[in-house]
């Protein structure tokens, strides 16, 4: 508890506190540090040309902060690759990269293809949905990084309501992260329940650590990364950094279902590989859900398998483009 | 400074190339300010915003005065003259408004973009567009954000500094979103005033004429409608805004009009406000209700002669950038400097749609050409070239 007490006292984070964006490029220039956002996309052409615009205007063009903005996309129906690369953004089909491997659809994917296809030292990843973007939702989550060696990833929480009457109130994520992920959290890795919303898709790493952890394409990215970096580094590998609102979709119960059942599929495994648990029996990979038609229940069933990906240092053709050798610490 | 009017005609369209290469710094700081509230009295975000960026400019004077307008001066070589370069800051919207705006490759949209986001992304963004074309003026250039335009706002923030101000200012460009080729340089009398219409706790329902509110309200209108308007001066009241009542099933208390009266005679302005000042009174001696007349603001009729230099030039550089101009008369901050005299215009700089509606929105390619015309604009005022014939 103790632990957790100092994390969330000195790792913990207002994106306000690192507003002087000339301040960070010139932390990142004596670091001699690259920086690349991602931006996977599927079907966001409402949204990506703002975040392109302010983005490249902002922390490319006035301040140097990145080095460069890619969008890497499943395969949009819309013009979302269109709208991207008409505001200046590098664009990708995710298909395209690494093209020899077999084709798999997920944001997941996307974020770990990123990894060969960009060139940065640290890499952000932003969502493409967000309404209300705004540049600090990258400077706020790159500051820690170069403020602090021991930093690895820094992950976004939103904290912020309109009106709050009394001194203490609730704060958390959203209802997978408050119903599944906490209190599995809870039970199994107390020490990550301080990551107000480890759900989040909004994350800054450093390449030598995202290169070296597996990637679920699907729901269970974002827990797979906390779990992994968590065994490797410990808790003082993370940071978190408050952005204030974060305006987005919201999601129907239904497909929060089908969401909490990826995670549980990647947390479970997990739990297995890493702690040796004998007669873990298989995990089912049909996820049901029901519904009621002239008075008679259907089932609905999903064939949801959280597919990973091994972690990019394991890939010849990656340690070839960046000089890298996969020997162990 | 250019000495030959021509010399800047020329240089336009090189000027539309350069600043189009700003594009992305202008479309970021278009979407910052527009998401950012500003309702009438409720600039001070919008404010801060702007000051941070006149700051990081490195203008002289960054500040606030105490109407919170925002404030910044590109020093003049020989600070001979003064020019006053303005954007209202408040838009129609509410605090509650969702201020999200959205970016497409041809256009911008969300509440406020037009009216007058555009106005004020052209403010904060000209000091570097005019680093980029790497020009410099003998005149001071001073740029403010105004505070408390709009509505019962009526042009305080502009009028303060102009009165209060150390610095005599010797031209005015007013700047507004849309639409491009728009050239104001008169404003007509008006005058914004509201009717309200309140109905005493201890009425007496019973008797007659208990109608309620609303259809009283109703009457005025008629009322208000049958006041006949002359052809010359040209004259007009528009009725802006009804509300009234709380729900089916009861009487009505309250009935609230909005309206505008224009015209080209000052006099006539305020023969109309007082005929509907004389129907306020006799509706509430006839009903026993609280009938009150509240002026909220009013302009006087005048400005430049069509013909003054200022307007010329103004016509003579849209011509040269391919725009048709449109003059009409005003009722913005132009106001403010027409009661100083001040020689001053309104520009506008794009095109756009849907104005004051939730999804207004600009059109990105003509920007670059109402930019390059603004700068045309300050460089002719500042070669003199707008100077009346004495």
């Amino acid at each position: 508890m103790q632990q957790i007490e100092k994390w969330l006292k000195e790792n913990t984070f207002h994106h306000s506190q690192f507003s002087n964006i000339k301040e960070l490029v010139d932390l990142k220039q004596r670091q001699n540090v690259t920086i690349s956002l991602c931006i996977p996309t599927l079907n966001e052409e409402k949204t990506i040309g703002k975040e392109i615009v302010l983005f490249k205007s902002q922390l490319m063009e006035r301040f140097p902060l990145l080095d460069e903005i890619a969008v890497i996309d499943s395969g949009s129906e819309d013009n979302t690759l269109e709208v991207a690369a008409a505001f200046g953004a590098d664009t990708y089909l995710a298909s395209e990269i690494l093209p020899e491997l077999e084709d798999k659809k997920g944001k997941g994917e996307n974020l770990w293809k990123a990894i060969y296809q960009l060139k940065g030292d640290i890499i952000v990843y932003i969502d493409a949905d967000i309404k209300n973007i705004h540049p600090r939702f990258v400077y706020g989550l790159v500051a820690p990084l170069l403020l602090n060696k021991e930093v690895h990833y820094v992950k976004a929480f939103y904290d912020r309501p309109l009106a709050f009457s009394g001194s203490i109130r609730p704060s958390g994520g959203g209802r997978v992260t408050e119903i599944l992920t906490r209190p599995l959290f809870s039970l199994f890795y107390p020490e990550l329940t301080a990551i107000i919303q480890p759900l989040s898709g909004e994350y800054a790493v450093r390449r030598e650590v995202i290169e070296k952890v597996p990637f679920p394409i699907g729901y269970g990215v974002e827990t797979s990364h906390l779990l992994d970096i968590y065994e490797e580094y410990g808790l003082s590998a993370f940071a978190q950094t408050d952005l204030d609102q974060r305006i987005h979709r919201n999601q129907t119960t239904r497909a929060l279902g089908k969401m909490s059942f990826g995670i549980l599929q990647t947390f479970l495994q997990r739990l297995r590989s890493k702690h040796e648990i004998e007669n873990f029996p298989e995990l089912n990979t049909i996820f049901r859900q029901f519904q009621v038609r002239d008075e008679t229940f259907e089932t609905i069933e999903y064939n949801i398998t959280e597919y990973e990906r091994p972690p990019m240092i394991s890939v010849e053709k990656y340690r070839e483009k960046f000089g890298r050798s996969n020997k162990k610490k | 400074m250019a000495d030959n009017f021509d010399e800047i005609l020329n240089g336009l369209d090189k000027y539309v190339e350069k600043i189009s290469e700003l594009k992305d710094i202008f479309l970021a700081n278009l979407v910052m300010l527009s998401e950012i509230p500003s309702p009438t009295f409720g600039e001070e975000k919008r404010r801060d915003f702007i000051l941070e960026r006149f700051t990081e400019y490195e203008l002289q004077n960054c500040s606030i005065d105490e109407k919170s307008n925002a404030l910044g001066v590109i020093p003049g070589k020989t600070g001979e003259g003064n020019i006053l370069l303005c954007a209202h800051m408040d838009t129609v919207f509410p605090v509650k408004t969702d201020h999200t705006v959205a970016i497409q490759p041809d256009m911008v949209t969300g509440p406020g973009v037009a009216d007058n986001g555009v106005g004020l992304a052209a403010l904060v963004t000209l000091p570097l567009i005019l680093e980029k074309l790497n020009l410099k003026f003998n005149s001071n250039i001073i740029l403010i954000g105004t505070s408390r335009s709009l509505g019962k706002g009526d042009l305080e923030g502009l009028r303060f500094f102009l009165k209060h101000s150390k610095m005599t200012i010797t031209s005015g460009i007013c700047l507004e979103g849309v639409r491009l080729g728009r050239i104001s340089y008169s404003s007509i009398g008006m005058l914004r005033g509201e009717l309200s219409y309140k109905i005493p706790e201890e009425y007496d329902w019973t008797r007659f004429n208990s109608v309620g509110a609303i259809v009283n309200m109703t009457e005025m209108i008629s009322r208000i409608l049958e006041i006949p308007l002359p052809r010359k001066p040209r004259t007009s009241i528009n009725l802006g805004a009804v509300e009234g009542g709380s729900s089916y099933n009861m009487q009505a208390m309250k009935a609230n009009l909005k309206f505008e009266i224009r015209s080209e005679s000052e006099e006539m302005v305020e023969s109309l406000a007082q005929q509907i000042r004389n129907l306020s009174d006799e509706m509430a001696s006839q009903t026993g209700s609280d009938v009150k007349f509240t002026e909220v603001a009013r302009r006087s009729p005048g400005g430049t002669e069509f013909s003054h230099p200022i307007n010329t030039r103004g016509r003579e550089i849209l011509n040269k950038l391919g725009i048709k101009p449109r003059f009409s008369p005003s009722t913005s901050e132009l106001a403010a400097f027409i009661d100083k005299q001040i020689p001053a215009l309104t520009l506008g700089i794009t095109s756009g749609e849907n104005i004051s509606e939730i999804d207004e929105s600009i059109h990105i390619e003509p920007l670059f050409k109402g930019l390059a015309q603004i700068v045309g604009m300050i460089q002719a005022i500042d070669g003199g070239h707008c100077n009346a014939a004495n």
